[in-house]
């Protein structure tokens, strides 16, 4: 074999002392790092193959085993850090794009830790969410300019007609995540955590797996540049469609899942033959402007009778708020914005790294612009690429969301441990593989649990942040960026958010 | 059972087409269609319909059973992510016929524009077939994943083809009666040699497609094909680096 200049990123030390040799770590882990020596008669580990998944750590019953970073240093250089000579190294051993899993891993500014909440004192004086209702309850979808009511014997009665909402008890959804990026077992576990708590998972592009279109009810079916998967069951089946135009992690670039990856089961619910690659093109072929955008919105209203309120998804850019206001135009009735720190199963990693912009900056400007326009209530927003926890999804909603997409975070729940290498089909915690082997070890029914478990414990966060500004309803921070204040940001940023700095008052 | 469409908007025209269907009828005629989008999208069932007039973009779109015929020329995405059933257009039509489609037929008699054909797939028994007897504009077949094209040029004696046909195709077969250049071939397209199969292939799709024109099979099967395919089922098999 040709040598490599790559060192190791991680380094596996195992404490030989609390090593009872019990190969569990062997069996565990798909990266091939330990292995039994049989001359030597104990388990060895190749750090080379480590990918820091900590996957063999935590199985270890003797806790023997400490995965730490690499110690090897190059000489420091500002200009020329470590990533980037082993990026050189990598390019010029296999003349290939370099390829990451999940969201971005560069240090860009967070705005979500740049954002204050309020809090009520003395006037208008606090909730408390333990003895009081509150309501986290939201409805997704267009809204009438106007209601009309009329009068029927003696009896009000609403006139205007609503457009088909989605329902959700919590305004948290699971981004799109594709079954062929993910397994089965998650994607039943989203499906049954989403039922549960009354919100909605999202199939992706991949198509809906027979046995999940039960779910339907709570599940988005996403159309995008592929059509995988994509005929008038699966269409009828979902309580909303989402049209993929873009993503926060790649966006501009399409996706390639590669043949080794396409199944017997994938390539039933992607209906494509066995073992091909999966191609989705950058650009919907029939996609160059706005009016064919609304062209495709129109099919699909047209194909699902009206009934379903269909969503565009694109990712967070420097154009988003022009863009959104032509997708309102169009006839979306959902508009999903996916912030450049938003998950992935396989992003070449420049683009993850260097395109889009950040989900804070893209949601204010395009809540900003529809209202300017007094277009805002035809269409919802939901955001989404970087929502870590529950204080990002309350100041995602004072910022102008409507609702979160979660997917990383969701994930997380179900054992990820952030390792990044979604795209090579290994993933040694049962998430990102088609590997039966490893699919066994997500046990559906725990991956919902420890869903549900996280919405809920966000839910109650969220109410108790809402019950702390004086707010009994989550509809009534919605765009209300005075409960926020910017800290440590500069002038242009606070103009941006529409947001006034730590310590000026009304 | 007809309708006439003058006025209507598409949804009207659809709504229309389903209560008929909810009636039972098996034969719906459209008359006086002019341009209106979407008709029959998403429609799944056992019916004939009859479009007298031009329909708009999208018409079958997302469609799943369904004959229609259409007399007269149609215009853009017919059969977008069609599953099955059939379209004959007996004119001309536009772009991107066929986006996405997974099953049944397209038979086109006139012309047709840019990027038909694209992105057409095939699944187990469902094989899409795209048929038209005029010539094509540029990226006819463009990222091919399944199917079969078949373009006859029977409307005019100059190139019958546009440039960069096939171009990201990575499955299935595009027949191009007549010779075709080189440098009107995308990247990933190569000129195949003809088997028995191939012969098979046309005897079955094109015999079918002159009964329903009414066209001398004989004659328009005299003259040679052109087989294209893709040169790799993979294309970016070793685009990244692993």
């Amino acid at each position: 074999m040709r040598m490599s200049l790559l060192a190791p990123e991680f380094r596996v030390i195992r404490d030989e002392e609390k090593c009872i040799q019990c190969e569990v770590c062997v069996r565990q882990c798909a990266f091939e790092v330990h292995s039994y020596d049989l001359e030597e008669g104990k388990v060895a580990s190749d750090d080379s193959r480590c990918v820091g998944c900590h996957r063999c750590a935590t199985l270890c019953p003797t806790q023997a085993l400490t995965i730490i970073r690499y110690p090897q240093e190059f000489r420091r250089n500002a200009n020329w850090p470590e990533q980037v000579i082993k990026d050189i190294f990598k390019q010029s051993e296999t003349g290939g794009v370099l390829l990451s899993g999940m969201g971005s891993d560069k240090d860009y500014p967070i705005y979500w830790d740049h954002l204050l909440l309020d809090a009520s004192q003395v006037t208008n004086p606090s909730i408390d969410p333990l003895r009081e209702p509150m309501e986290l309850r939201t409805f997704l979808g267009r809204k009438p300019d106007r209601l009309k009511i009329e009068t029927k014997k003696g009896k009000p009665r609403l006139k205007t007609e609503i457009a088909p909402q989605l329902k959700v008890e919590v305004p948290i959804l699971f981004s799109a995540m594709s079954y062929g990026a993910i397994s089965y077992n998650v994607s039943l576990a989203l499906a049954q955590a989403a039922r549960t708590m009354n919100t909605f998972c999202n199939t992706g592009e991949g198509g809906l797996h027979r046995d999940l279109y039960r779910f339907g009810g709570n599940t988005i079916v996403q159309v995008a540049s592929g059509r995988f998967g994509v005929h008038p069951d699966y269409l009828n089946a979902a309580a909303a469609i989402e049209i993929k135009i873009g993503q926060g992690a790649k966006p501009g670039i399409g996706g390639h899942l590669p043949g080794e990856k396409v199944s017997q089961s994938i390539s039933e619910t992607r209906m494509i033959p066995e073992g091909t690659d999966a191609l989705s093109p950058a650009p919907h072929h029939d996609i160059y402007s706005i009016e064919d955008l609304s062209q495709l919105i129109y099919a699909l209203k047209e194909a699902t009778c009206y009934k379903k309120p269909i969503m565009v998804k694109i990712a967070a850019v420097h154009n988003s708020s022009a863009i959104a206001s032509g997708m309102v135009r169009a006839g979306a009735d959902i508009i999903a914005l996916d912030g450049f720190r938003g998950g992935t199963g396989a992003a070449p990693t420049r683009i993850r790294d260097n395109v889009g912009i950040p989900i804070e900056l893209a949601l204010a400007a395009v809540d900003s612009r529809l209202r300017a326009e007094g277009i805002r209530n035809q269409a919802s927003i939901i955001a989404g690429g970087g929502i870590r926890n529950s204080s990002d999804v309350v100041k995602a909603i004072a910022l102008g969301a409507d609702a979160v997409y979660i997917g990383t975070a969701a994930l997380i729940a179900v054992g990820c441990h952030m390792c990044q290498k979604c795209y090579t089909g290994k993933c040694n915690w049962g998430i990102a593989t088609q590997d039966p082997y490893l699919v066994k070890r997500i046990n559906p029914d725990i991956a919902t649990e420890r869903l549900v478990n996280l919405l809920r414990a966000w839910s109650l966060e969220i109410k108790e942040m809402l019950g702390g500004m004086g707010i009994n309803a989550i509809e009534s921070l919605r765009g209300n960026r005075l409960r926020l204040r910017g800290i440590d940001l500069t002038e242009t940023e606070l103009k941006l958010l529409e947001v006034k700095p730590a310590g000026e008052s009304l | 059972m007809e309708f006439d469409c003058l006025g209507l908007n598409h949804r009207r025209i659809n709504e229309k087409i389903r209560w008929a269907i909810s009636k039972g009828k098996e034969r719906i005629i459209l008359t006086n269609v002019n341009g209106q989008r979407y008709i029959a999208s998403g429609l799944k069932a056992e019916v004939r319909i009859n479009i007298r007039g031009t329909p708009g973009n999208d018409l079958a779109a997302f469609m799943d059973g369904p004959v229609i015929e259409v007399e007269g020329n149609a215009q853009d995405a017919i059969g977008n992510t069609m599953n099955q059933g059939k379209v004959v257009v007996r004119g001309d039509a536009g772009d991107v016929l066929g986006y996405g489609m997974r099953g049944g037929r397209l038979y086109i008699l006139g012309d047709v524009g840019y990027r038909v054909g694209i992105h057409m797939k095939a699944y187990k028994d469902l094989l899409p077939i795209l048929i038209a007897g005029g010539a094509a504009k540029d990226y006819l077949g463009e990222y091919m994943a399944g199917g079969i094209i078949i373009l006859l040029g029977l409307t005019t004696n100059r190139s019958i083809i546009g440039n960069y046909v096939g171009s990201g195709m990575h499955g299935g077969v595009i027949y191009i009666r007549g010779k075709v250049k080189k440098y009107q071939l995308g990247r990933e397209v190569g000129i195949r040699k003809w088997t028995e199969i191939d012969d098979k292939i046309l005897d079955k799709y094109l015999g079918e497609y002159c009964h329903d024109f009414n066209l001398n099979f004989k004659k328009i099967r005299k003259k040679k094909f052109t087989k294209l395919a893709p040169v790799s089922y993979r294309p970016y098999g070793k685009f990244y680096a692993y």
